[in-house]
């Protein structure tokens, strides 16, 4: 695996990795993490770095919902058309397209249920191509990015062992 | 009641005594552990909760189950060139450490003279005391990164031992050998005809060059058991769960006491052992990609506070020379000031004396700590 690809692994494992210790876990020189980590910015490779929460630990209650939405294309407007426009709005936390009996998979984020059912109902809906919004809330998260929620297990080793 | 004498002359394990200090302080960040920190792969802990939903308690074959030494016998093949009948030349057991007591219960007579390769596991040298043979120790040297040697075998007297014991990639030091480094070793074995005990539960862990099983070299496949399991590679320590590779007389000799005093190996792991040869080679990976990645991270920084460690390519264990004269007396002290947990490396026998075995068998945040802890107190 080259530098570039390794160093994208870490940071996908742990975004907050110092650039020392991604150098020491490569065998590479800070330096030149810091260059590759550079080039993957720039490329657009790597487009942020978010902390992974779990917003039931948290005061005040963020709503979040799953919605399915169909579309009906015409010759002018394309799948990407219709996706800028709704990726767009900042409620929006993801938007796929996917294979399936819908079109597009979007995530959505709100304080109140009814923030985000008039979010749909008055800015997603209304969009001339979709012709059907589905949408589910989300009552419990169990995992995300790859990290499992809970408090996870306690390391129950024997403090020595040969 | 009367203790025989051959127990009683057993001391405890030194690691014993470093476990009862550790435990007295609260919160401290262990480095001292001997087994993976990753739970076993899902795919086989849900096996093993199938096969009890599905009353799968009984006994199994004395040898362990049929599917299951097929199995070990085509990874073994796939990954070590080791070429071994499912029926008649593997034998599943209750974690290695029983394929090693069977294996030293089989080939030692009263007085018998064992090679054992030091620093080691705790357990080669008790075993071949219980066993009735007598142990000699082959110091292992920094200098020559804790492999074993044609000149150390020679210079220990093991040409007058019957066997010979060793384990690579090594516990307590991470060295690991190479085929061409193996030959020395294969030649001194058949020039002095010694049975070669090879423990390499390890094997899956080496992370610079591909493990050679001594097995595989010219005329040592007759003269050779291997031994290796589920424990480290695949994280099931608990489980128990081990085999050997033998010639057949081996084999069967050992089953002989093997469906004696053991009957079969746990069922239960036996079922995810089986999943897990199946299906998680990549959960493997994974793990062996993070200890790789936390080896390469505990050798820098070792070097960079100025900590001589040579470069250890295997299992999941640094050994850098300890600053102190005293090993034990460092770690303990390490304890007590900072709650990092380290073994003296004397506990593992001849030749630890003086170094430190660091397991980094820890989560990265945790290893991170204990580095800057060991950095500071050094300092």
């Amino acid at each position: 695996m080259d530098l570039s690809d390794e160093v994208v692994e870490l940071l996908r494992e742990n975004a907050r990795y110092s650039v020392e210790d991604i150098a020491r876990q490569t065998d590479s020189d800070p330096s030149e993490v810091e260059a590759v980590i550079g080039d993957l910015e720039d490329e657009g490779v790597i487009l942020g770095y978010r902390a992974v929460v779990d917003r039931d630990k948290l005061e005040g209650e963020t709503i979040r919902a799953v919605v399915e939405l169909n579309v009906t294309l015409d010759r002018e407007t394309s799948y990407d058309d219709v996706a800028e426009r709704i990726a767009k709005f900042p409620k929006v936390e993801a938007l796929h397209l996917v294979s399936g009996d819908f079109d597009f998979q979007m995530h959505v984020e709100g304080d109140s249920m009814s923030e985000v059912s008039n979010f749909i109902s008055n800015k997603v809906a209304p969009v001339p191509e979709i012709t059907q919004t589905v949408t589910h809330y989300v009552m419990t998260t169990y995992k995300e990015q790859g990290i499992e929620f809970g408090d996870g297990s306690d390391d129950d080793r024997l403090s020595v062992s040969p | 009641m009367k203790i025989a004498d051959r127990v009683e002359a057993v001391p405890p394990s030194g690691i014993r005594r470093f476990f009862e200090l550790a435990e007295e302080v609260d919160d401290i960040i262990s480095l001292g552990v001997g087994e993976p920190d990753f739970s076993a792969p899902w795919a086989a802990r849900d096996a093993a909760i199938t096969s009890l939903e599905q009353g799968k308690t009984s006994y199994t074959a004395n040898r362990g189950k049929r599917e299951l030494r097929e199995l070990i016998g085509e990874t073994m093949e796939d990954n070590y060139d080791l070429s071994y009948d499912p029926d008649e030349q593997i034998l599943v057991t209750a974690g290695a450490s029983e394929a090693l007591d069977l294996a030293f219960r089989t080939v030692i007579e009263p007085g018998d003279k064992v090679a054992v390769a030091q620093p080691c596991y705790v357990s080669y040298s008790p075993g071949v005391t219980f066993a009735g043979g007598e142990v000699c120790p082959v110091r292992t040297r920094r200098e020559d990164e804790f492999k074993l040697t044609y000149e150390m075998l020679d210079e220990s007297g093991a040409a007058d031992a019957e066997a010979l014991v060793y384990c690579y990639p090594n516990n307590p030091t991470g060295a690991t050998m190479t085929r061409d480094e193996l030959q020395e070793v294969a030649t001194f074995a058949r020039e002095h005809d010694l049975t070669v005990l090879s423990d390499e539960i390890y094997a899956g862990l080496s992370y610079e060059d591909e493990h050679t099983s001594i097995a595989t070299l010219p005329g040592m496949r007759e003269r050779t058991i291997v031994f290796n399991g589920f424990s480290k590679e695949y994280a099931m320590t608990g489980l128990r769960l081990g085999y050997a590779l033998g010639p057949t007389e081996a084999i069967t000799a050992m089953n002989r006491i093997h469906q004696y005093t053991m009957l079969s190996a746990p069922t239960t792991a036996q079922y995810a052992a089986i999943e897990a040869l199946e299906s998680s080679d990549d959960v493997v990976a994974e793990m062996r990609t993070q200890y790789n990645r936390r080896r390469k991270l505990v050798l820098s920084r070792f070097e960079e506070m100025g900590l001589d460690c040579f470069r250890a390519k295997g299992a999941f264990y640094a050994f850098p020379a300890c600053p102190w004269d005293d090993g034990h007396e460092f770690a303990e002290a390490l304890l007590e000031e900072t709650k990092v947990a380290v073994v003296p490396g004397a506990v593992f026998g001849e030749g630890g004396e003086g170094h430190l075995r660091v397991s980094y068998a820890t989560g990265m945040e945790d290893l991170k700590e204990a580095l800057d802890r060991i950095e500071q107190f050094i300092e």
